[in-house]
């Protein structure tokens, strides 16, 4: 049978590609937003795995929650992605430096 | 036994197709691998007896989310070469850094520091159980008002995105209300006696 360990171990591994990709796509924004979305899967299933095995539906809410705020972040992230290509006509984060000075 | 298969299956496709969301060339590609991902990842739920998240996660995700994720990359152009420019570059710190937490996070998760008390095991409920009317139940009393504030948070970002993107076009043609609100008949028609 599957335990704990087992989805704790798939989890990790989905967020360690995650945090990777962070690093390797570090001049695609879109790529890195989904680096992001990757990482919040892996807490999900982190979360519900939890939920499952301590036989509490709390952590099933939280994952509720976290995909929430995720949506958010996802459709800000891209609205603010959309008016800077419009200024612009790219997408790079070396580009984006104007708070810098 | 059956379900140890599933298992492997959800969880392995899961792990690829996040690789290949780091590897991809094609960003659209990307975004395919990250829609697999998703799908395998409400399997693993759903073996987790959390079928109301496992839908949401399809619904939301696959359908919402990543329909946004494949509109912008369609509507901006990317310069794929010049975004891979230096991907190899942080290789070697990224990585050791990856690696190094996910060694932690299997040593701790394998350690058995994680007890589950008396459910060893994936025991399923039993099909009585309705894990929409439960997740209903709790949502609704004992956290009403985080419900509440995620809707808040919802509004919000619709009216931030809305506010974000919107532009007024100097070519476009608008309406004057109170210009059209003011006409009146006399203006328009005009009697010919004949």
């Amino acid at each position: 049978m599957v335990g704990l360990s087992q989805y704790l171990i798939v989890a990790a591994a989905l967020f360690s590609l995650g945090v990777i990709g962070l690093f390797l796509n570090r001049k695609n924004v879109i790529a890195i937003l989904m680096c992001i979305e990757l990482m919040l899967l892996a807490v999900n299933v982190n979360l519900v795995a939890f939920s499952h095995f301590l036989n509490d539906l709390s952590g099933q809410i939280f994952v509720f929650f976290v995909l929430t705020v995720a949506a958010c972040e996802v459709a800000v992230g891209l609205a603010i992605l959309v008016s800077f290509y419009r200024t612009r006509r790219s997408i790079e984060i070396e580009d984006i430096n104007t708070l810098q000075g | 036994m059956l379900e140890t298969v599933f298992f492997n299956l959800f969880s392995g496709l899961a792990i690829l197709s996040a690789l290949g969301v780091v590897l991809a060339r094609n960003t659209m590609h990307s975004v395919m691998f990250l829609i697999f991902c998703f799908f395998n990842a409400s399997g693993l739920f759903f073996l987790l007896d959390a079928e109301f998240l496992g839908i949401i996660l399809i619904l939301i995700y696959v359908g919402a989310v990543m329909v946004l994720f494949m509109f912008v990359v369609m509507m901006l152009e990317i310069n794929v070469a010049k975004a891979r420019e230096g991907f190899l570059q942080y290789l070697p710190l990224g990585g050791m850094i990856s690696v190094i937490l996910l060694i932690e996070f299997i040593a701790a998760a394998s350690s058995g520091v994680f007890s589950t008390g008396a459910k060893a095991t994936a025991e399923h409920m039993p099909q009585s159980i309705n894990n929409t009317e439960e997740i209903g139940q709790l949502l609704y009393t004992k956290y009403l008002l985080g419900f509440e504030i995620a809707a808040i948070i919802l509004l919000v970002a619709l009216i931030g995105s809305i506010v974000l993107t919107l532009r007024e076009r100097k070519d476009a043609k608008y309406q004057d209300m109170s210009a059209q609100v003011k006409a009146s008949k006399a203006d328009r028609l005009r009697k010919v006696r004949m």
